[in-house]
């Protein structure tokens, strides 16, 4: 054989192997076609289906709902029942380091510092102002959670395709697919996932999903004693939610990084990052 | 045209190779591996039939009406009866033997209501170490209709800023009802039953007024040409009348 032989044989090589698997394909399609064609069924029509709890559910269409959250800056007493309800409700370590939703206190001075402490990791707690501290111009609580971007970071960068974005906009991770390697949680821009100790997967706020599919509201937007929280559907002309963005001025964290996330902030101050 | 042996000997490597990879690929691993929608579909069945823990405002109204009512009308209206008594879904399902959560001791209160120099202006707030010490916050007020215990007798209960401010000006020695009629049922309900404002520049002027008897030392002005387009209290504030002392 010679070079040139070779060489040709090397060009041939490649599309055959192409050929051979299209080919493979098309055989799979025909047995494997059943199951897959079940799964996909069940994607549109499964967590309606599911009679969770006993509850009568009536079928729910994730394509006609779009969710996103609204948060009142200048009605939150930074009380953190919110905090504690999610951790009840979807069984978040206990420990102050693993949060899906936490609390931020800006403590604005006079000469520009800004000090930002969580209010929830009692470790990191700020010294108490005084109140009458006069160096502090500004001082205010902000509710963080997943922002469950429209374009998100965290699923961009998933070397196992475990996380995803549902089409009702809800970003979820599949803990029997994730490995947990972490690189969504150094992706995430709002620091919103955390590695449970248990499972070793990522875990991060869902907007409560499987409360939302029965209609009910997330456990935090539940217990906020001053309704600092609005959640609803961006697709039902008359959600709160959509009450809400039309009757405040409204802002995102980080809309430079072109995440687009879908937790609205009314009232922000300019310092909230 | 002869291919050499070894040529020959790496090509049936590379065809087992080549063949177990695609025999692994496509019959080997379950479809339910590979195939995306599926995952995603499962992931999302196993997301939702994760169990509810708290269940509701609107299920706590079922049996509790009583307390929903009296509720529905106080302060506390807007909270949700699980954000004081917690994720209550058993008790919900078997009201007998799982009794919720009732915070009855002084640490649970101040969350919300111990003072924050963060928290909003106007939200009721206390400093529970001056506050009543020792004495469980329900002894006074019924967290289902949080009420003050005593409705406040003096104006400064509430309006102190404006007490003190006062106590320093001319206007020192004038009640609060010189100028403002209050409705006995502000001290009840101060949102909805407000005191009257003066709303007439003739008001400051049974005072200050040029021909005004009634206060012989008030500082006098004429009228109909002092300041004239405008109010008094568009350049006077009347808690304390030109600035300070």
């Amino acid at each position: 054989m010679n070079k040139r032989e070779f060489v040709k044989g090397l060009i041939l090589f490649f599309p055959a192997a192409g050929l051979l698997r299209a080919l493979g394909r098309e055989l799979d399609a025909a047995p494997a076609g059943a199951p897959g064609a079940a799964g996909k069924e069940s994607g549109s029509t499964g967590p309606g289906a599911e009679p969770a709890g006993g509850m009568p559910a009536k079928a729910y269409d994730a394509d006609s709902h779009y969710y996103g959250m609204g948060i009142e800056v200048d009605k939150c007493i930074g009380c953190s029942r919110c905090v504690e309800a999610c951790k009840a409700e979807n069984d978040v370590p206990r420990e102050p380091f693993f949060f899906r939703t936490w609390i931020e206190r800006y403590d604005i001075k006079r000469n520009g510092e800004v000090l930002v402490e969580s209010v929830n990791a009692p470790s990191k707690k700020p010294p108490e102002v005084a109140p009458d501290d006069r160096d502090v111009i500004r001082s205010f609580f902000v509710p963080k959670l997943c922002n469950n971007c429209a374009n998100p970071p965290c699923v961009q960068v998933c070397p196992v395709g475990a996380t995803f974005a549902t089409k009702d906009g809800v970003v979820l991770i599949d803990k029997e697919r994730c490995i947990g390697c972490r690189y969504c949680i150094q992706a995430c821009p709002y620091g919103a996932r955390y590695l449970d100790p248990r499972t070793k997967t990522a875990d991060k706020c869902t907007f409560c999903y499987h409360r939302v599919v029965k209609d009910l509201l997330p456990a935090c937007v539940e217990v906020c004693p001053t309704q600092a929280r609005i959640f609803g559907d961006l697709k039902s002309r008359a959600s709160r939610l959509v009450r809400f963005q039309r009757m405040n001025r409204i802002h995102v964290l980080k809309p430079a990084l072109n995440t687009e996330p879908k937790v609205y902030y009314a009232q922000l101050d300019g310092e909230v990052r | 045209m002869k291919i050499p042996e070894q040529i020959q000997r790496l090509a049936i490597v590379i065809a087992v190779i080549v063949g177990g990879v695609l025999l692994a690929r496509f019959y080997l691993i379950p479809p339910s591996l590979i195939a995306r929608d599926l995952h995603q579909a499962t992931t999302v069945q196993r997301e939702v039939a994760r169990p509810v823990k708290f269940a509701g405002s609107t299920a706590c109204q079922d049996c509790h009406q009583d307390v929903a009512v009296r509720k529905g009308k106080g302060y506390h209206r807007n909270l949700a009866c699980e954000g004081c008594h917690g994720a209550s879904v058993n008790h919900a399902e078997d009201p007998g033997s799982v009794k919720p959560f009732a915070p009855r001791d002084r640490k649970f209160c101040p969350v919300c209501h111990a003072y924050d120099a963060a928290r909003p202006t106007g939200f009721p707030q206390i400093n529970p170490t001056a506050h009543n010490p020792v004495k469980p916050c329900i002894t006074c007020h019924n967290p289902h209709d949080p009420v003050p215990p005593r409705t406040p007798q003096a104006c400064s209960a509430c309006h102190a800023q404006i007490e003190r401010t006062k106590a320093v000006s001319s206007h020192a020695l004038l009640a609060c009802t010189t100028c403002h009629t209050v409705p006995e049922q502000h001290k009840k309900a101060p949102r909805t039953a407000l005191p009257s404002k003066p709303q007439t520049r003739e008001f400051c002027g049974q005072c200050h007024a040029k021909d005004a008897t009634r206060v012989k030392e008030a500082p006098k002005v004429d009228l109909p040409t002092h300041g004239a387009p405008y109010q008094c209290w568009q350049c006077h504030y009347p808690h304390l009348p030109e600035g300070r002392a």
